[in-house]
């Protein structure tokens, strides 16, 4: 199951004054469990690109091949697309709707027309997916946690048991452990399941942690995309276009100005400390 | 597509009209769209058409814009016409086919139901496409204000028309999000019977409702937290006073009018070049 | 007295079942001690929930307390003659910046307070072009908010709260919706404005890079104050913070992480020169 994009453009608003090109000319493959981050800061088409993943939005010029067939052909099923690429938006709780926790993430796999009994059966997997607790199934959406909410709101996409998961930055506005909850929970989905999974992130620091690819955007257009370490290795240039390397990049570019003898594509907490460390013990 | 509504929506740019006061504009629009129910002719379509192009032109609007703000009602439009082409019998025959007949009367009443339409809108909306909303809502609590009198709460009920002018965009954009949201989630919005379809945009409204309750509730607390406490001891930033400009607007508005109410009276109903 | 003191500050609301019947009494805020000076800059951290948007809210006197006294400029909260001196000292801030903007068009939105003060049509124009340059948001002071992005919204909010005169001003998370962008852009704003205006300043927040400049940092948790110092002070206790969902900088992380592998480096290191400094030292 891969996602290819062949020369994607999209144009907002085409031929009037509000005319904006979202997307210039994008190429890109993505492998069945791959983890893949997407930055870029605000405007630079990261939303419009992961709403093309599941025929949300539909390419101006281009093509896009899941599994091999063009999902633009007139005969294609984009129900089905939709299924199988579970896009999260931001801030995902305020679309739950339903009297009860279970009952909303059965919305997906009832929208697929299956029984009611399997629709339950799969609302249970994915609400323990997402480690949400058993007590609380009962319990109106609304009075949860923010926290909760959002495990309640991803488990109403992967109860439809896509093969594909992209999250558009799933920690906005959470506090630093419920953050670091979410992270660590679709770390350890990704590593559990053969699912392919892609996040949007703002935070450099998340994406360094997390995820073995990069994209970055800028301006509609691609501007890197290989390992976190490779693209952070660019941060004056992500600087340019308002974005930045993780802090520990910054601390060992400037430990090594100061003639320390230091790997400088350093990406997370650990391996800065195994570096000074060794540093040291040389 | 949701988002082709220009009704409610200010374009900022800088022309006599949008300095004029909005008690003008908001009676002058008025008067306008009264002069189109008072004449049934070529002609006066034709001085109510002068008059509007002026208006635009002077407004420094984009044709472009306004006409974009039409797309809401396209298909008001198209059944308007579609009535009264086809339904009205008597008339000379002008085409004929199947069961449908048109006649010449027919398609002048269609016409001008027509032009008449465009005109209302295109009328309001210039009115607000250079007013703010809030200067708008000024200007009716302004010519208003004799209702006070009457206990009508005159001050709330601009300020929720303020309030509601800016919170549409907002909650047309969330409406965008949460359609896309649940059919992200497999959620079918487009086919079924009617009552299918009503049925399916609970995922829709139930959220959309949550969402509005949500930021009238943060709003109230924002206003409270900047002191408001009704109209009562309130000043203006911009208060209303008449320039020259605005008895300029009134007088040439009234002498339109004039001419229309005379071309409605006088010019004899067949003056109708076909 | 001090610009802002707290005392026994309870704050507490009642559970209701499905029925609407009262089944017991939730206790957001609970006997918390706080004094604020005048133009001190103190933050406030704590994760969702904690009970530090409730204690924002009294600051406001948007909600009063239901034991102890929150005392604003010298004023009681619970004294309602006083409600709208309290709201005219104390301005705020909130977290969505969509839900916050009256005003349809920049200019009018922050000419909203003073004319619910009553000011003088002159002294509001002058006021609110006064206040628009203090956030730097003077040239867009025509446009409409909704074409604006997250942090010039959450400026002009500022600006809104800046007309009004306040001697203090209470940000409740203004940047937890913003991008890091736009987040830079608040917190500078914030810089600038104490620069300018002498104000005292409450940020509530729980990005821990936000708060390094603060005087005083308090820390909550379950509705009480469970730690409180400088940043340094309070930074140096990663283990602490850690307990109440909080994080810190990377850079203290990473000086945590060195420390605790046998390195000589000091606690509550705040930023990256701090740790280069230490670090060469050793070497």
């Amino acid at each position: 199951m891969s996602i290819k994009l062949e020369h994607i453009n999209y144009i907002y608003n085409p031929d009037t004054v509000y005319e904006k090109q979202a997307l210039k000319d994008i190429n890109l493959t993505i492998e069945q469990g791959e983890f893949v981050g997407v930055i870029g800061h605000t405007g630079s088409g990261k939303s419009t690109l992961i709403q093309h993943l599941n025929g949300l939005m539909k390419a101006t010029s281009g093509t896009l091949f899941y599994d091999g067939k063009d999902i633009y052909a007139p005969e294609y099923n984009l129900k089905e697309l939709r299924t199988q690429v579970g896009l999260v938006f931001q801030y995902p709780e305020h679309q739950l709707f339903e009297i009860d926790v279970l009952t909303d993430v059965c919305f997906g796999p009832k929208n697929q027309g299956f029984s009611k009994d399997e629709c339950i059966r799969r609302a249970k997997e994915a609400l323990e997916l997402v480690g949400f607790p058993e007590k609380y199934y009962k319990q109106s959406p609304f009075e949860l946690s923010g926290g909760q909410k959002r495990r309640v709101a991803i488990a109403g996409v992967l109860a439809m048991r896509p093969k594909v998961l992209v999250l558009d930055e799933p920690t906005a506005g959470l506090d630093p452990k419920g953050r670091d909850e979410i992270l660590d929970q679709i770390a350890f989905l990704h590593k559990q399941t053969d699912l392919t999974v892609i996040l949007v992130s703002h935070s450099m620091e998340d994406v360094a942690k997390y995820v073995n690819r990069l994209i970055v955007m800028n301006e509609g257009e691609k501007l890197f995309d290989a390992t976190p370490r490779e693209v952070f290795s660019h941060y004056k240039e992500l600087e340019r276009i308002g974005l930045a390397a993780p802090q520990v990049t910054y601390i060992m570019h400037a430990l090594k100005e100061k003639g320390m003898d230091l790997p400088v594509d350093v990406t997370t907490i650990e391996e800065a400390a195994d570096a000074i460390m060794r540093s040291f013990h040389d | 597509m949701i988002r082709d509504i220009t009704i409610g929506q200010y374009y900022p740019a800088n022309s006599v009209i949008h300095r004029m006061d909005p008690r003008v504009k908001i009676t002058c629009t008025l008067l306008f769209l009264i002069s189109l129910f008072l004449q049934n002719s070529v002609l006066g379509y034709g001085i109510a058409t002068v008059f509007l192009v002026t208006v635009i032109k002077i407004s420094k609007v984009p044709v472009k814009f306004i006409v974009k703000g039409l797309k809401a009602i396209v298909i008001i439009l198209l059944i308007t016409v579609g009535f009264n082409l086809f339904l009205t019998s008597d008339g000379t025959i002008l085409v004929k086919f199947w069961v449908f007949k048109i006649t010449d009367k027919g398609l002048r009443i269609a016409v001008f139901m027509a032009l008449r339409l465009i005109y209302l809108i295109i009328g309001s909306s210039i009115m607000t496409l250079t007013t703010t909303p809030n200067s708008l809502t000024d200007g009716i609590e302004k010519l208003l204000a004799p209702l006070n009198k009457l206990h009508v709460p005159v001050h709330e009920i601009a300020m929720m028309m303020s309030i509601a002018l800016r919170f549409i965009p907002i909650l047309i954009e969330e409406t965008d999000k949460i359609m896309k949201a649940q059919i992200a989630r497999g959620a079918d919005l487009e086919s079924g019977n009617m009552i299918q379809k009503a049925k399916a945009m609970i995922p829709v409204l139930v959220p959309l409702f949550i969402s509005a309750f949500r930021r009238a509730n943060d709003l109230a607390m924002a206003m409270e937290a900047r002191c408001y406490r009704g109209g009562e001891g309130r000043t203006k930033m911009k208060p209303l006073t008449y320039a020259t400009r605005d008895f300029v607007g009134y007088g040439i508005t009234f002498v339109y009018l004039g001419i229309i109410i005379a071309v409605g009276r006088y010019v004899p109903f067949h003056i109708w070049i076909f | 007295m001090d610009m802002i003191q707290a005392e026994k500050l309870i704050y507490e609301y009642a559970k209701h079942d499905e029925e609407g019947n009262i089944i017991g009494m939730n206790r957001a805020i609970d006997e918390v001690d706080l004094q604020v000076s005048q133009g001190e800059f103190v933050a406030i951290l704590g994760h969702n929930g904690s009970g530090k948007s409730t204690l924002a809210k009294q600051i406001n006197a948007i909600l009063v307390p239901t034991g102890g006294t929150m005392w604003v400029n010298g004023k009681d909260t619970k004294d309602s003659k006083e409600l709208w001196n309290v709201r005219q000292s104390a301005g705020m801030v909130f977290q969505n910046p969509d839900n916050q903007i009256i005003g349809t068009v920049v200019e009018e939105d922050v000419g909203f307070g003073p004319e619910n003060l009553g000011v003088p049509t002159e002294e509001i124009w002058k006021r609110v072009e006064d206040s628009l340059k203090a956030v730097g948001m003077i040239e867009y002071r025509t446009n409409s908010p909704n074409k604006l992005s997250g942090g010039q919204k959450q400026r002009v909010a500022i600006a809104g709260v800046v007309a009004m005169a306040p001697q203090c001003i209470v940000l409740d998370e203004p940047t937890a919706m913003l991008d890091p962008n736009g987040r830079k852009d608040v917190i500078h704003t914030i810089q600038e404005l104490r620069k300018r205006k002498q104000v005292t300043v409450i940020l509530i927040t729980h990005y821990m890079e936000e708060v390094v400049d603060a005087d005083q940092v308090y820390v909550m948790d379950s509705g009480r104050i469970v730690m409180s110092g400088t940043p340094r002070e309070v930074f140096s206790q990663v283990e602490e913070l850690k307990k109440y969902r909080m994080d810190v900088p990377q850079v203290t992380m990473l000086a945590e992480e060195l420390r605790k592998r046998g390195l000589k480096i000091p606690r509550g290191i705040l930023r990256t020169e701090e740790l280069v400094e230490a670090l060469c030292r050793l070497n």
